[in-house]
């Protein structure tokens, strides 16, 4: 008995696939600030209400236009840390408030194209053939199609709200979903676990969510937070342009648009916000970078 | 190669009959075009009038048929707010943002291609992992705010380039750049797998083995073949890119095809928004028809039906 628990405990040296996993996510510096960075985003879009400082619509106009602290200027103060736009309104706080709007519209626009996208891919790549033909073509359709003018075309035509640009952004930006879910699902199906379940006579619907979306989830993380970093600069591209989200709203690319006429003077208008989209897109790139190093460590 | 390109060129008409007919039904998004069109104060009876004079009392069907046929002979109507014919305008504009897409380009090229050779040479070393950096922050930069810096720093506080306009080649160098970076990262990646990919080869061994010089190696046998679905991500790339050109061209006030589209959404002009839409896409199918064919043309594995 002692001797068969020796031998039973020898495969414990060799570390576990978890172990092996977690060994890799802590081991990737990209992965870690990726993540960090985003988590005190998304806090400080949560939390928004109680860490603003001021009011982000409250317009002081004898305040208007004071420099954020680490200015020179004698008017810089540390009411007003990033200092205040031309209306007065309180830089940081309408930052603050900004990262709500970047990130719901993120989110929920490659919520949209990831369903349109995923939904599209799968099929093409399970069935194949004349389904294939078809979802090839409607992705031909889609890239043929300039992004950006179609979406604050229609934004013009409909009207522009919230709800619109995530809508628009959503119906337009599903082409790389369906593109990679499609290639991904091609490899998954001609696995043998797949030709088993097939044997086993699990119906088609199961097959897709019990075998082939697990296999092709990795992928799935990936481009989503490919989409949701495009999404956010596209959202900011359209309000930058004043097709996108609405005065006063607080959206970091209307920010920018607003003080581009004064950027000559106060440059740091336009660097603040700016700085901020940066972060934001680079930390959901960097997380995006490091869950396709950490799940396909060979490459694949 | 017929058969396969036939099939190519069948499915691009396809294409581009599709997005016509998506193009065209954006002017109904709005609602009634007529409305939109005759404005706040208009009575009953100028919207009617309006509806008769553009043609919008017809079946939809039987619009787009004729909206169709006449822009496939290069007529896009009259533009609703400069009074003169649409295609004339675009074919004015059109130049000038080719010239901007085709500087964003080699701006990109040269700076893509270099970097993804030196990368795919020595993997994993200092230069890779700079080159690495650069895709992944340009990538994160959005274009708008990247074109406003350089606009800043540049122009105003080191006055070395005009900010706006199109007197001059310098006028160019700042669009072109804020345009073409966005490009770099995608084309790198690609030139390094791609030289990885071809470096590992028999062949690459077998020069080597004969002696050849490294330099020869690397550019004549190496690079030439990697070099392919570069060619091709450029020509797609270029399509995108004039697409892209509407936010660039606003900020720098370059008269091309981009600022047009800003100003015509701006003024609601209709057929004008339409015929952009619809020059840009087609141009974009003709360039991927074009790329594909380049690239069935160097690798025959490709031309399977």
């Amino acid at each position: 008995m002692e001797k068969a628990a020796t031998i039973v405990s020898l495969p414990v040296l060799e570390p576990s696939p978890g172990a092996l996993l977690r060994r890799r996510v802590f081991g990737h510096a990209g992965l870690l600030i990726g993540c960090t960075v985003l988590s005190v985003i998304i806090l400080i879009a949560l939390f928004a209400p109680w860490i603003a400082p001021h009011d982000p619509f409250d317009q002081v106009l004898d305040r208007k236009l004071i420099p954020p602290v680490w200015s020179e200027s004698a008017k810089a103060t540390w009411i007003h840390p990033l200092g205040t736009d031309h209306f007065g309104r309180d830089y940081l706080s309408r930052l603050i408030w900004g990262a709500r709007i970047s990130l719901v519209i993120g989110f929920s626009a490659m919520l949209i194209s990831g369903v349109i996208g995923t939904v599209l891919g799968v099929l093409a790549g399970f069935f194949g053939g004349r389904v294939d033909m078809v979802a090839n073509f409607l992705i031909t359709t889609r890239l043929s199609m300039p992004v950006v003018l179609v979406a604050i075309a229609v934004v013009s035509l409909v009207g522009s709200s919230l709800t619109v640009v995530i809508w628009v952004l959503g119906l337009l930006i599903w082409d790389r979903f369906a593109v990679v879910m499609r290639s991904a699902t091609m490899q998954v199906r001609n696995l043998d676990f797949v030709a088993a379940a097939q044997a086993l006579g699990c119906s088609t619907s199961r097959i897709v969510f019990t075998e082939i979306l697990p296999n092709v989830a990795n992928h799935l993380i990936v481009v989503a937070t490919v989409e949701m970093a495009h999404a956010i600069l596209l959202e900011a591209a359209l309000s930058f342009l004043g097709l996108g989200v609405q005065p006063p709203e607080p959206s970091w690319g209307l920010m920018i648009s607003e003080a581009k006429g004064l950027m000559f003077f106060d440059g740091w208008l336009i660097v603040i916000p700016g700085t901020a989209l940066f972060a934001l897109v680079l930390a959901i790139n960097l997380l995006g970078d490091g869950v396709r190093d950490v799940t396909a460590p060979d490459g694949t | 190669m017929l058969a396969y390109l036939l099939k190519r060129l069948g499915v691009a008409i396809l294409v581009a009959l599709t997005v016509s007919l998506i193009t065209f039904s954006m002017i109904y998004l709005s609602g009634d075009p007529a409305v939109a069109l005759a404005g706040e104060s208009a009575t009953e009876e100028d919207i009617e009038n309006i509806r008769r004079f553009y043609g919008y009392d017809r079946p939809i069907l039987i619009q787009y048929l004729d909206w169709l046929a006449r822009a496939v002979q290069g007529d896009f109507g009259q533009s609703h707010y400069l009074r003169e014919p649409v295609a004339r305008i675009i074919f004015e504009r059109l130049p000038t943002t080719m010239w901007l897409g085709f500087l964003a380009l080699t701006f990109a090229l040269t700076l893509s291609v270099p970097l993804g050779v030196l990368a795919a040479i020595r993997p994993n070393s200092l230069v890779d992992r700079a080159a690495l950096t650069i895709a992944v922050v340009g990538q994160a930069m959005p274009s708008f705010w990247f074109a406003l810096t350089l606009m800043l720093w540049l122009g105003i506080y080191w006055r070395l380039l005009p900010i706006t306009g199109t007197a001059s080649w310098a006028n160019f160098v700042m669009p072109a750049v804020a345009l073409g970076y966005y490009v770099t990262p995608a084309v790198m990646r690609l030139t390094r797998a791609g030289m990885l990919e071809v470096l590992a080869a028999d062949y690459i061994r077998t020069a080597r083995a004969k002696g050849l010089r490294p330099m020869r190696v690397l550019f004549k046998h190496a690079l030439r073949n990697a070099i392919i679905p570069v060619v091709s991500l450029a020509a797609v790339q270029f399509g995108f890119m004039l697409g892209g050109s509407i936010v660039i061209e606003t900020i720098f006030a370059i008269n091309g095809l981009g600022f047009l589209a800003w100003e015509s959404i701006q003024r609601a002009d209709l057929p004008m928004m339409q015929a952009i839409v619809l020059v840009l896409s087609v141009f974009y199918i003709v360039l991927t028809f074009l790329a594909d064919m380049l690239n069935a043309w160097l690798d025959p594995r490709i031309r399977v039906v």
